[in-house]
């Protein structure tokens, strides 16, 4: 616990001389607020709206766990499909690829335009940038199995499903987790877009009130919340994969 | 009069345009240890996989007990080169594998497996994943993982190949003194010709490939097999002969 804190200390470090510069640089350049805040003028600007970032951030917070669970779910769904059938396969990545290419810029107000204002067309959004990697993290995962444990299995007698279930989707568990970290780091990011791209409530059509309001300071405090949100993401998916992949802590401790 | 347990009368297998071997005619009786040797690329590991029905004969037949092989079904617990050991199940559920995917529940499965882990030297580790375990002790999980399936048949696919030399003699003395209680029938693959003449009652010497058997020794040394005395220096001079058998044809080229 102790050596995890002292690891971390560089980056706390670094973290804090950029905050101090910056604070500095505010104060004493005479720069405007409305230009360049100083980080405890967000801070305090961040706690005097917190009613209305609160009232923001919850459909943030919504079109990003029901886009997850939807990309998940369809994304472990295919994986299952395509590591059954191998001409799905070929015929579906190649679209998945194209899907991967098309600037967000253009689809999200499509997406809007075509879906509405309303939960839908986040939840999409999301899905579309977060389902490749998990997609592409669990066929990768199932190839990754030991040969030789799926010729044990097979002498065992064990059929194509039982395989997959002792030995395929556990080799693919941490090529998943490794998949679904970087998903989660473009969940709220997709989330917020898409409601840029049109919205009646959310962190995204928050910052983009506060920009035409000219208060980049409220905006910055909308940045700070979507990237509480995203490390709170990141965690907790750490924390499952400790969970659900005992094998892998460091102290494979006897008796537990 | 009682069938031999397995036999083969001139296989002959390959795939495609590749012929692995060529007249293969050999004799496993109930609770013998045979050992088949043979060079790399020699044709072993096609001779498990027309065991284990992944691949068919072009010529020949295999009998087990008295009956074509396919009539059989899956009579050989298999024993692969690694251990194969899941990293995610505690090495108690590696041990019943074979047993929960024969479709018994795992409560059972263990129950039948749990008397056996202190002869295998692994009692106080049944809780340990096979991260936490040395080399010796993965393998001795992975033979007990072999054994409880209750098979009439084991077969060890070069099982010893990526121990190191002490921890290889270790688990020879080890499987012996197994073998010896237990009487199981038992093939072992293998390019180790100490490991071979330690192990069993029959050897198979095969030839490059196109395989075929190049010669049949029968070991009569009295067991167990101790490495000092006279049976030691018996064993030695059965290794040296069949090693110059191993290394004759091949005088000249360079190895």
């Amino acid at each position: 616990m102790l050596t995890q804190f002292y690891r971390g200390l560089p980056a706390l470090f670094a973290l804090a001389l950029l905050l101090v510069s910056w604070e500095a640089y505010a104060q004493l350049s005479g720069i405007s607020p409305t230009t360049l805040p100083a980080p405890s003028r967000v801070l305090e600007q961040a706690w005097q709206n917190r009613q209305p970032l609160w009232d923001n951030t919850l459909p943030t917070i919504r079109a990003t766990v029901f886009g997850s669970a939807c990309s998940l779910t369809v994304a472990f769904l295919l994986s299952v499909l395509v590591d059954f059938y191998r001409p799905v396969r070929r015929a579906l990545f190649p679209i998945f690829i194209i899907s991967q290419t098309l600037p967000l810029v253009a689809i999200a107000p499509l997406i809007v335009l075509w879906f509405g204002f309303g939960l839908a067309p986040k939840i999409m959004l999301v899905a579309l940038v977060t389902f490749f990697p998990i997609l592409v993290a669990l066929t990768q995962g199932y190839e990754s199995t030991e040969a030789e444990i799926e010729q044990l299995l097979a002498s065992m007698g064990a059929p194509r499903w039982k395989r997959f279930l002792l030995a395929r989707l556990p080799s693919a568990l941490p090529y998943f987790f490794a998949g679904l970290r970087i998903s989660m780091t473009y969940a709220v990011v997709g989330a917020i877009f898409a409601e840029y791209a049109g919205a009646a409530k959310g962190l995204g059509i928050y910052i983009l009130n506060a920009k035409n309001n000219f208060r980049p300071d409220l905006v910055l405090a909308a940045v700070l919340v979507s990237a509480v949100l995203t490390l709170a993401l990141f965690g907790l998916t750490v924390f499952v994969q400790r969970l659900v992949m005992p094998w892998t802590r460091p102290s494979l401790g006897a008796g537990t | 009069m009682i069938p031999p347990r397995l036999q083969l009368t001139g296989i002959a297998a390959g795939y495609k345009d590749l012929q692995v071997l060529k007249d293969i005619s050999l004799t496993v009786r109930p609770g013998e240890f045979v050992s088949i040797l043979g060079p790399s690329g020699a044709g072993k590991s096609t001779l498990f996989r027309l065991f284990t029905g992944t691949l068919k004969p072009t010529h020949g037949e295999i009998l087990y007990d008295g009956l074509p092989l396919e009539a059989a079904s899956s009579p050989f617990a298999f024993m692969p080169q690694r251990d194969a050991l899941m990293p995610w199940r505690r090495i108690i559920d590696n041990a019943t594998l074979g047993l929960e995917v024969q479709g018994m529940s795992r409560r059972e499965a263990r129950t039948r497996v749990e008397p056996l882990l202190s002869e295998f030297g692994l009692s106080g580790f049944e809780q340990q994943y096979p991260a936490a375990l040395s080399g010796g002790m993965r393998q001795r999980a992975a033979l007990l993982r072999t054994v409880v399936q209750n098979r009439s048949m084991l077969l060890l696919d070069e099982p010893f190949g990526a121990l190191d030399a002490l921890t290889r003699a270790g688990m020879h003395r080890f499987v012996e003194a197994m073998w010896m209680r237990r009487r199981w029938t038992a093939m072992l693959v293998t390019h180790d010709v100490r490991e071979a003449v330690h192990l069993s009652d029959r050897i198979y010497v095969l030839s490059p490939r196109p395989a075929t058997l190049i010669q049949v020794i029968d070991i009569p040394l009295t067991r167990p097999r101790l490495r000092n005395g006279a049976a030691g220096a018996e064993a030695a001079a059965i290794e040296n002969a069949i090693l110059e058998t191993l290394l004759a044809p091949q005088e000249g080229q360079l190895p």
